[in-house]
């Protein structure tokens, strides 16, 4: 750190406490109960990250093989081969139907089990009972089985991979009546049931996550510790929790109709299909229904992705900068004011289905409302820096990184939210460019900067910062590399989800910026394995982690260096101011933990 | 060449091995932790964000620049230039004036405040004056972009009025498309999706006179100049959505349902092949065409499919000929109703 006081007077005060920590941990606990069925929030964190890692290069290494046949295609790759075999990569050249299998299962697996399980399952696992003082979450076998679930959700979507039709295929949206008839391609036979299965059981972990977190933040905050002295990472938990359990229950009654229409001959969302040579018996049903069922979940879905990793980045950020964040009350409006809003502006992606106009123009109007806060989010991060300490962390690059995502994709949002405007690049590359960045780039630096910030917290070593660097790097640099390109394709309206876009000449000029996007996308890729080999070979080998080595003022900091139940051995740290009193004038310390009383006269929340 | 292979793999994880070995012990004899950070850890990365910066403009402006020739061309279709006009608007005074001064004041003070030891951070923890600079800025913007917006939204998706219209049918079914006319009588017949077969394919209602007359195109329709044209959208099997870039036009074919799309064409096929932007453009084609060793070709308008619909999804699509009134009524007048076809 810049500054070089390490040890606090808090350190000095936990010290004499080691001897007691080891009473409380010396409970008898087997290999099985400690690292399998474990019900600390600190082991399930880490489950919880360990598999959102493997399902994430999962995710990637598809998107490598999709983004060389856009590139190349009809190019021979026999690495291409030798990871799908002969049925679906002959000689090398992928199928078309593993290319849409490809394709949706990257979707899904980015979207549910990487970013969802994933990063909500990591930090608000690992953060809210340490950011609150609690002891643990409020039901541990809960979240145990909210983890299980996740594990095997997960794995069902793995294995659906595994199947002789191919994994679900109609893209992560799945859209009956495509993936409602078997007949209309293979990916909608046992792979379609198996996503669906999968999901089903994916939205069960998520509701026993999110109760667990809402009723932990509600009811087991430590003395002292108010609402608006909470953390930002904590609201955005909360707020995050609050979103899922709200709208994931509508998404598994949208995919509970398909799995009647799918396998009890309902007609929910069929009506008037000629498939497979003959006529369906279905009548009445609408697809427009599903599509509002999927969307009252998928628009929500995108911020329960991107607040976490924006609470992140607010602590990270003011950490780093040595101040405080700017506007701690504006934060947490503006997310409640996203939460909301979120909830009433599904119908964007349906401007261009065949709803009635009419609504369409409601939902430009909500759907513009949260360019507001959203703005204001951003601005308050760059003044935070304003005038700051920056302290440049690998955690602190990938926040000033997701900030600067954030803006390059959300300011094309506007155009998009628009419905005049989306009609002519509604479902275009256009809009692939827009949400990855605003959504796959901004949430997947946000789990980074998460990582590389409570790394010392979750495996009590240190991760090694210049390998963090160079991963930051490559990947800030390639990931705007792959998809800022891919806003000209749009523009010269290249659809989505095409398999090649040289079967007709209208795009064959756009070859060379297909070549560009995928160059880059091999790039970031192997760059990922200078984060991997860094994260796995740190949590053994890196070096030890003091216990606060950000100088940092939330209460996890104030734990020992142990993953030791309850936290805090002996009594619960009481809290007595909010957590953002870096650099306050008058202080010896540019921090102060929120565990400090409060000076004669001192004031509390950024006043002084 | 595989043991090989496994050999160099295998040298190089003992010779990483020993290369951590050494870190590893050299750790010990170090003041200062790995970890931590020193001013010349953040003077490097606070310059390496102010040259990110630089380097990320720079790649904007090529890619605008190298790539102008590669978007679709102005529209071609009356409403269409108003969706353009917006788009240019938004663009070039809200989007890309906000994403580059945003992103500057953001490296720029993560470069000029990049920390130091002897430096303290400004406690700044609020302004309501700024807050609400930057809630009402944003509001005044998008209060205009609303506007136009809904204005715009609401004309185009009215319903034809026009009593002069060519009403013209899109049946998209997986991989093709189909469009269907309404021949003399200036009706489409109804449909009845259990009638489909071999000789019926978009089915029609054979008990429905007014279907005798209608004439079903493949491969390529025509429609006349200047003439507002509606197309009612079908689908037999799963959505599909008929995408007509350089008509600033697209609406999904949903099962079960009829949608339209309204849209008056400006300009012919034959004026499109003249514009020297589409003559810049087709250019760059059929250079790139003669790389893959394909013929060249000239400028088409094109139907598309752009909502996931199977494995030839890719594959879907149509040829548009926009021709003078009198070559249209000379090409209508050629094609043979359905009652001909299927009688035959």
């Amino acid at each position: 750190m810049g500054t070089k006081h390490t040890a606090t007077a808090l350190e000095h005060e936990h010290a004499t406490h080691h001897d007691h920590a080891h009473d409380h941990d010396e409970h008898h606990e087997t290999f099985v109960s400690k690292y399998i069925f474990s019900m600390d929030h600190k082991m399930i964190s880490r489950q919880f990250l360990i598999t959102a890692i493997i399902m994430a290069c999962v995710a990637m290494t598809m998107s490598v093989i999709f983004r060389m046949q856009l590139a190349w295609p009809g190019e021979k790759f026999a690495f291409v081969n030798a990871l799908l075999g002969d049925k679906w990569a002959k000689d090398g050249i992928l199928d078309p139907n593993m290319y849409l299998a490809l394709v949706t299962i990257h979707g899904t697996i980015m979207v549910f089990m990487v970013l969802t399980g994933g990063l909500s399952g990591t930090f608000a696992n690992l953060l809210i009972p340490y950011q609150v003082g609690a002891r643990d979450m409020a039901s541990g076998f809960l979240n145990m089985l909210s983890y299980w679930f996740f594990f095997v959700s997960s794995a069902i979507m793995l294995a659906s991979c595994f199947i002789e039709d191919g994994p679900a295929s109609g893209g992560w949206t799945i859209y009956p009546p495509l993936s409602a008839l078997p007949q209309a391609m293979p990916g909608s036979k046992l792979g379609m049931t198996m996503w669906l299965i999968s999901m089903a059981i994916f939205i069960v972990s998520s509701l026993l996550g999110g109760l667990n977190y809402i009723i932990t933040v509600i009811n087991l905050r430590t003395k002292g510790m108010k609402m608006t002295r909470m953390p930002l990472t904590v609201w955005a938990f909360l707020i995050t929790a609050i979103l899922g359990v709200l709208s994931f229950p509508v998404l598994f009654s949208c995919a509970l109709l398909l799995i009647f229409d799918r396998s009890m001959g309902t007609s929910f969302y069929l009506s008037d299909i000629y498939i497979g040579g003959r006529p369906l018996d279905n009548v009445g049903g609408s697809p427009i229904l599903f599509e509002h069922l999927f969307w009252f979940l998928g628009h929500p879905e995108v911020y329960i992705v991107l607040l976490p990793a924006l609470g992140i980045t607010s602590e990270v950020i003011s950490t780093m900068s040595r101040k405080p964040i700017f506007g701690y009350r504006a934060m947490i409006g503006s997310m409640l004011a996203i939460g909301f809003l979120s909830f009433i502006v599904w119908g964007h992606h349906m401007y261009m289905t065949g709803m009635n106009p009419f609504l369409g123009s409601v939902f430009v109007f909500t759907t513009l409302l949260i360019a507001i806060p959203s703005a204001v989010k951003a601005f308050n991060y760059i003044t935070t820096l304003w005038k700051g300490n920056v302290q440049y962390t690998p955690a602190m690059m990938f926040s000033i990184g997701l900030v600067s995502s954030f803006i390059s994709g959300g300011v094309t949002g506007i155009i998009l939210a628009d419905s005049a405007l989306d009609i002519n690049v509604h479902d275009t590359y256009f809009v692939v460019a827009h949400f990855h960045i605003v959504m796959g780039l901004s949430a997947i630096f946000g789990m980074f900067a998460g990582v590389y910030h409570w790394f010392p917290k979750m495996f009590l070593r240190m991760m090694n910062k210049k390998l963090g660097y160079l991963h930051f790097w490559i990947t800030f640099v390639c990931a705007y590399g792959v998809f800022f390109p891919q806003h000209f394709l749009g523009l010269a309206g290249v659809p989505r989800r095409y398999y090649t876009n040289s079967n007709f000449p209208m795009f064959d000029n756009l070859v060379d910026i297909n070549e560009i996007c995928t160059i880059f996308a091999i790039m970031g890729a192997l760059g990922q394995v200078v984060f991997l080999f860094n994260f796995f070979y740190s949590i053994f080998r890196g070096e030890k982690a003091p216990q606060n080595p950000w100088n940092s003022n939330t209460l996890e900091w104030t734990t020992p260096v142990a993953n030791i139940h309850g936290n805090w051995p002996g009594k619960l740290p009481e809290v007595h101011r909010w957590a953002y009193d870096y650099s306050k004038p008058g202080q010896e310390h540019d921090f102060v933990p929120q565990t400090v009383p409060l000076a004669d006269g001192e004031h509390d929340g950024g006043e002084h | 060449m595989k043991l090989l292979v496994l050999l160099a793999i295998l040298l190089l994880i003992i010779a990483g091995h020993q290369l951590l070995r050494i870190i590893e012990l050299s750790r010990g004899l170090k003041k200062t932790k790995e970890w931590q950070l020193t001013n010349s850890d953040n003077n490097a990365m606070g310059r390496g964000m102010l040259i990110f910066m630089i380097c990320f403009f720079s790649f904007f402006f090529w890619q605008v620049y190298r790539w102008k020739d590669r978007a679709l061309p102005s529209s071609a279709s009356e409403h269409g230039f108003k969706i353009d006009w917006l788009w240019d608007v938004n663009m070039n005074f809200i989007v890309i004036p906000v994403f580059l001064l945003t992103n500057f004041f953001l490296f720029w003070f993560a470069y000029k405040y990049r920390g130091n030891t002897n430096n303290k951070a400004t406690f700044f923890a609020h302004s309501n004056k700024l807050e609400m600079l930057w809630t009402i800025i944003p509001a005044v913007a998008l209060t205009f972009i609303i506007i136009f917006g809904l204005k715009y939204w609401n004309e185009i998706m009215d319903d034809a009025k026009d009593p002069n219209k060519v009403t013209i049918e899109l049946y998209a079914k997986q991989f093709d498309w189909s469009a269907r006319y309404t021949g003399k009588d200036g009706k489409l017949g109804t449909t009845d999706y259990r009638q489909i077969d071999g000789s019926n394919s978009v089915g029609l209602d054979t008990n429905d006179v007014l279907c005798n007359d209608d004439i079903i195109v493949k491969n390529e329709f025509h429609i006349p100049v200047n003439r507002e044209v509606e197309l009612l959208m079908r689908s037999r099997d799963v959505i599909h959505s008929a995408y007509l870039p350089h008509f600033r036009a697209q609406m999904n074919c949903v099962p079960g349902l009829v949608t339209a799309f309204k849209f008056k064409p400006v300009k012919t096929t034959d004026e499109m092949r003249k514009d020297p932007y589409v003559i810049q453009m087709m250019d760059g084609i059929n250079k790139q065409r003669e790389k893959f060793g394909k013929e060249p070709v000239i400028f088409d308008y094109l139907l598309l499919c752009n909502k996931i619909c199977g494995a030839s999804h890719f594959s879907m699509q149509m040829n548009i000929i926009v021709e003078s009134e009198k070559d249209y009524n000379e090409w209508l007048a050629k094609q043979k109703p359905f009652k001909a076809v299927a009688s035959k």
